[in-house]
Formats: C-alpha cells, sequence, structure tokens
C-alpha cells in the first residue's frame, strides 16, 4: 500500500530537481505526441532543444533566446512576487497589451520629432499603463473583495479589444493605405527599441529582464517586502499578526507585475513587433505564468525557465518550418511542462511510504 | 436603426446564446460545492468542442458529437483531479495549466477542422405549440440541448436540495474533515464531482461549436468558460441564480451583437467588450457585501484533503 506522509518543510533537493524532472519527462511525453502526429520524435526534439542552439542556422536563432527571453523573464518575475502570496495575478497578457499601447501612443502623438527624451517618456508611459491596468483588479480586491483572479482574466479580453481599437482607429497609421496598425517605430529612430549591440538580440527589454532578476532577487532576500512577500504566501495569520495589511499587499504586488509587464510589452511593440497591429498580443503573459512556476517563483529559477521557454518557442518555429510541426504542438507541449512540474512537486512536500497504516487500537 | 432588433427573435437567440455558459456553470457548481476550485473550465469547454465537432463530423452524427465531447471534458477534468486530489497539487496553478493545456491540445487537434460544417442539429419537433404566435417562436423552437440544459439546472437543483447524496456532496464540500471522520470518501467525491464538471463544460464547448457558430476556430470559447466560473460567484452558488446569470449574460452577448448588426455608431470593438465588463460589475456587486459572499461560498472551496490518520 502506497501512501503519501507530509514532510515537515518542503525538501530543498526535490525542490531543485522537480524542474528538471518536469523537463525531462515533458520531453518523453512530447515525443510521444509528436510520434502520434507522424513525426520522429528524437528528431523533433533534438530541433527544438538543439538545433536553435548549436546547429545549421545557430547564428540566426541564439540572438532570437534573448529577445523571446526578454518579456518572458520581465513579465515572470512580477508574477512570482503575486504567486509567492498567494495573490493570482494572471492578466498579465492585458496588462502587456495596454503598457504596449499606451507606450505606443505616447511615442507617436510626437511623431516625427527626434527629441531624446521620446523613449524615456514611452517607457514611463507604457509601464504607468500595465500598472493601470494591473490597479483595476487591485483596487476591487482590495475595496470590494472581488476574485482578481477573474477580474484581471476578463480585462485581457478587454485589452484585446482595445488592441483591436487602437490599430484599427486611434493609432492607425495615417499614411498606411487603409491598412490597420501603427507606424512602423523602425521608421521612427528616436522611439526605436533598436539591438544595443547589433547580432547579439540585447535590446532595452533583455537589458530590463536582467535589472528585474536582480531587483526582484535582492526584494525578496534583502527587504522588509520580501521577507512580508513570504510570510504572507506561507502563513497568512502569521502575517496579519505581523502588522502586514493584506491590502497594501495585494495593491503592491499586483502593481509591480502589472507595471512590469507594461514595459515588456511596451519593449516588444517598439523592437521586435515594430508596430500595434492587430495580432499583436501573442501570448507571451500566459506563458509566463509557466515560466514563473517552472523558475520556482525563485528570480534566478525565473530567469533559467525564461530561456528554455524562449528555446521551446524558437525551435518550435524550426521545428514548423523543417518537419512542417504545427505550431499549437508547441503550445500544448508548454501546457504539459507546467503539469508534469505541478504533478512532480508532490515529491518536495510529501514522503512516499510503502506498508500499511499501523493504527491504534 | 435599433428599431431593426426583433425583441422575439432577440429573446429567442437570447436562450441559444446562454446555454453553453449554462452547462459550463452548472457543471462547475456541482464542483465547487464539493470543496474543489477547478479553473480549468475554458480548457475543458474547448477541448470538448473540438472533440465533439472532430467525432459530429467523422460519424455524421450530432449526438455521438455531445458524446464524445462529455468524455473529453471528462477526461480533463480527470486529468485536473489525478494533480489536485491524489498528487495535491495547488487548485489555482493547476487549473490555469488545464486551461493552457486545454487551448493547445485544442488547436493542435483542430488541424484541418477549419472551415467545414458539421452536421445540423434539427429544432425539436414539439407538434402545435412551437406554431404558437409569440411564445412559440421564444420558448418552443429550440434544439434539444437548449431544454436539456434547463433540465439539468432542476435536477442539479433537487439533488442538493433533496437527495442524500447531494447533502454528502454538500458535507463534503463544507468541511472536508468532517466528512472523512463520518466515513466518507472525500476524493472519490470529488472526483465524481469534477468528472461531473468536466462533462457539463464539454456539452457547453461542443454546443458551441456545433451549434452556436457553428464551426470550428481556434480559441472559439473566447472566455465563456471564464464568464461561467464568474457566474457560479454570481449565483453564489444556487443552481436557479446559475440560470438567472447564465440568461443574463446571454443577453447581454445577444445585445450587444443586436446593435453591432444594426449598425450602432459605436466602434464595434467597444461593443464586443460588453460582456467581460458587465461580468466584472457583477462581481463586484455581488462581492461587495461581504457577509453574504462569505456565508455562501463552500468552507472548503480550494482546499486540498490529505488524511493524516
Amino acid at each position: 500500500m502506497l501512501r503519501l506522509e507530509r514532510r515537515p518543510s518542503a525538501s530543498r533537493f526535490w525542490s531543485t530537481a522537480t524542474p528538471l524532472l518536469a523537463v525531462l519527462a515533458t520531453m518523453i511525453a512530447g515525443g510521444v505526441l509528436f510520434a502520434l502526429l507522424g513525426k520522429d520524435p528524437f528528431v523533433a526534439i533534438r530541433t527544438i532543444f538543439w538545433d536553435p542552439l548549436f546547429g545549421q542556422f545557430a547564428s540566426y536563432s541564439r540572438p532570437q533566446l534573448l529577445v523571446k527571453a526578454g518579456p518572458l523573464i520581465v513579465i515572470a518575475v512580477g508574477l512570482s512576487l503575486g504567486f509567492r502570496a498567494g495573490i493570482w495575478n494572471i492578466g498579465a497578457e492585458g496588462q502587456y497589451i495596454i503598457g504596449a499601447v499606451c507606450g505606443a501612443g505616447a511615442g507617436l502623438a510626437f511623431y516625427p520629432s527626434e527629441s531624446p527624451l521620446i523613449f524615456p517618456l514611452m517607457i514611463l508611459a507604457g509601464a504607468l499603463g500595465g500598472w493601470a491596468w494591473a490597479m483595476i483588479p487591485a483596487i476591487l480586491k482590495v475595496r470590494f473583495n472581488t476574485s482578481e483572479i477573474l477580474v484581471s482574466l476578463m480585462l485581457v479580453y478587454v485589452a484585446g479589444h482595445i488592441l483591436s481599437a487602437a490599430s484599427f482607429g486611434l493609432l492607425k497609421n495615417p499614411e498606411g493605405m487603409g491598412f490597420p496598425g501603427s507606424r512602423n517605430f523602425q521608421q521612427f529612430p528616436a522611439a526605436h527599441n533598436a539591438e544595443i549591440f547589433a547580432g547579439t538580440g540585447m535590446h532595452w527589454g533583455t537589458v530590463t529582464a536582467f535589472l528585474a532578476v536582480i531587483g526582484g532577487y535582492v526584494l525578496l532576500s534583502r527587504h522588509i517586502f520580501g521577507f512580508q512577500v513570504r510570510v504572507a504566501g506561507q502563513a497568512p495569520r502569521a502575517a496579519r499578526f505581523a502588522g502586514v495589511s493584506p491590502g497594501r499587499l495585494t495593491a503592491i504586488c499586483l502593481g509591480i507585475s502589472g507595471a512590469l509587464a507594461g514595459l515588456a510589452g511596451l519593449f516588444e511593440v517598439s523592437g521586435p513587433a515594430g508596430q500595434i497591429s492587430t495580432d499583436f498580443a501573442s501570448g507571451y503573459g500566459f506563458t509566463a505564468i509557466i515560466v514563473a512556476f517552472l523558475g520556482r517563483l525563485h528570480p534566478v529559477g525565473i530567469l533559467l525557465a525564461g530561456l528554455l521557454m524562449a528555446l521551446t518557442y524558437i525551435g518550435g518555429e524550426l521545428a514548423q518550418l523543417t518537419l512542417n510541426l504545427p505550431s499549437a504542438a508547441i503550445q500544448a507541449f508548454q501546457g504539459m511542462l507546467l503539469f508534469f512540474l505541478l504533478a512532480f512537486d508532490v515529491f518536495a512536500n510529501f514522503r512516499l511510504r510503502f506498508g500499511r497504516v499501523e493504527v491504534a487500537r | 436603426m435599433i428599431g431593426s432588433i426583433d425583441p422575439v427573435l432577440l429573446i429567442a437567440s437570447l436562450m441559444v446564446a446562454s446555454t453553453p455558459i449554462l452547462l459550463a456553470a452548472i457543471g462547475e457548481m456541482i464542483v465547487e460545492k464539493a470543496g474543489v476550485l477547478n479553473l480549468g473550465v475554458e480548457g475543458m469547454m474547448i477541448v470538448g468542442a473540438i472533440t465533439g465537432f472532430i467525432a459530429a463530423v467523422e460519424s455524421g452524427s450530432p449526438l455521438v458529437g455531445f458524446a464524445a465531447a462529455a468524455c473529453g471534458g471528462a477526461l480533463m477534468a480527470l486529468l485536473f483531479g489525478i494533480l489536485t486530489q491524489i498528487l495535491l497539487s495547488n487548485q489555482v496553478a493547476t487549473g490555469l495549466a488545464l486551461t493552457l493545456f486545454g487551448l493547445g491540445l485544442s488547436s493542435l487537434m483542430g488541424q484541418g477542422y477549419n472551415g467545414i460544417r458539421p452536421p445540423a442539429t434539427a429544432a425539436l419537433d414539439l407538434g402545435p405549440v412551437s406554431d404558437l404566435p409569440v411564445l412559440g417562436k421564444i420558448l418552443f423552437s429550440h434544439d434539444w440541448l437548449v431544454y436539456g440544459s434547463l433540465a439539468l439546472v432542476a435536477a442539479t437543483w433537487a439533488f442538493l436540495k433533496y437527495s442524500r447524496a447531494g447533502l454528502i456532496l454538500r458535507a463534503v464540500g463544507e468541511s472536508h474533515d468532517a466528512a472523512h471522520a463520518l466515513g466518507y470518501k472525500v476524493i472519490r467525491i470529488r472526483l465524481m464531482a469534477l468528472l461531473f464538471g468536466g462533462a457539463c463544460a464539454g456539452l457547453g464547448g461542443a454546443y458551441l461549436s456545433l451549434i452556436r457558430v457553428p464551426q470550428w476556430t481556434e480559441g472559439m470559447t473566447a472566455g465563456a468558460g471564464w464568464i461561467a466560473l464568474a457566474i457560479v460567484v454570481f449565483a453564489s452558488w444556487k443552481a436557479e441564480r446559475v440560470l438567472l446569470g447564465a440568461y443574463l449574460f446571454g443577453g447581454v452577448t445577444v445585445l450587444q451583437l443586436n446593435l453591432q448588426a444594426a449598425g450602432v455608431a459605436i466602434p464595434v470593438q467597444y461593443l464586443s467588450m460588453a460582456p467581460y465588463l458587465i461580468t466584472i460589475l457583477v462581481l463586484v456587486i455581488i462581492s461587495a457585501d461581504r457577509s453574504r459572499a462569505a456565508l455562501n461560498a463552500p468552507a472548503s472551496l480550494g482546499q486540498n484533503f490529505h488524511a493524516s490518520r
């Protein structure tokens, strides 16, 4: 008879081992999935995980790694703060979109000025936009006790419609011959988020990602706020007695994650994406949830998880080209990863025991 | 302009528009009554939508489609159940995973099914009642699943209120420790509730792809599963109010679609936001009354059960 016995505290060994195990299990299950789709599983796994780094087109795909990982890491670091405290902001996708729309709007308002102040202004507007969008669930949660999960998620759909309204209306390129979508930032040098070193994929969004990792680490391990976040997540009652105000914590956690998601959106729209368009929303806000969990809600872990997840994106595109693997397969693959991670977590919190339960008579 | 909207047709299409959300919400209500918070409704719905669509297209029978959809949704729920009930993972995170996985899996399964029309489901032949002047068109000209969903609401209400099994289900949701001490199998009961919820969500998804739209497009549920979750909160876990909530949201959806068609001077995008914004508004109004919201929620909602003795 197999049974589970709760550990007094989570096992450190298993906490680090589960993400690795989960990746391994996902590769196996993914291989089965690809085999079912009629592809050679070994070739598919190699195309996704190996070829982008060391394969034939590696010189093209390696910089892409930083481009894709940047927004994922920025958003996930913000989300991890809230997740640790039991505050579930799952609407990062919406905050990402609003940050992009606000930031792009601020920049385009001054077209074609060449002032060096424009890009900093856009950064500010992007962060503020994401922050404001996240403050809606925060205020409703604090003031009316409304579920932040449902409100933040609903706001993703609202943000999607705002994005479409902006690309058809307010931000539409006046010289775009009637096509929806804003001006391209590549033709607007003062507002363009160009690569800092050409050919590396390093742009201001990636720099922000590294800063967010460092900032998140310092905040969590060295600052009283990080301590409060950890206590609130592990022992809400103890936190209340220690004087942690749940309302303030909710507002700050949601605010930080919203601002970071907004920043990610701004850097994406002014750099890799190039313009506000109807297909700008790419699901980074949702994938970042997987990244946050895969990184064990720890900034350094998130950095690694973000790079790995970016690898599956690029490898997925490569597999789409070379093996004709449908793009949805990668989405299912990423979802599976989170499942395996959550399943293997049982080893961190519980011990497996064999034998019958002894009952006192 | 607005005069071009026919109120009779509006109310008739309201019932059709509400049915998917109603099915998903009533299933989720049973799940939450058992003390489990399954945030994966959206994922179960979309998987139900595609499995139902594939089965109906391949077999040529919508009935087979709906049966397959219920199985597909239940399988997804089983996955959630194994993770949260047996491996004791976090319910919120697992629910999110279920949605993300479901969206990916469904678009993978749906490759090659875009742009096909599924076999049609005819309106139920109710004889002369369907020919009644106004009432006939509003109430008696729908397909069998609309009436089925209404019957399901009534059955759920009676099940929770009058049956012994319903009492046990509620006990498990209110205090799993007490229910366990009384000898009830908490995990087994919760798994059964989850399977029911998954089957309902799957049916709701298939209603979208087989009757309401009827077509397969990626991500076609567009938040319906999340709205269903919100409706359960709105209904304060009461079956009859789930019906009210679902028809209210169906009404808003149909009204904004009609306004779009009538060419009102508001841009389409702003009208399409309406159902989501109204969901938020209603959630705020319901949860603002703290004492009532707290009284009605099952006490063990979202907590995992682990029998240490």
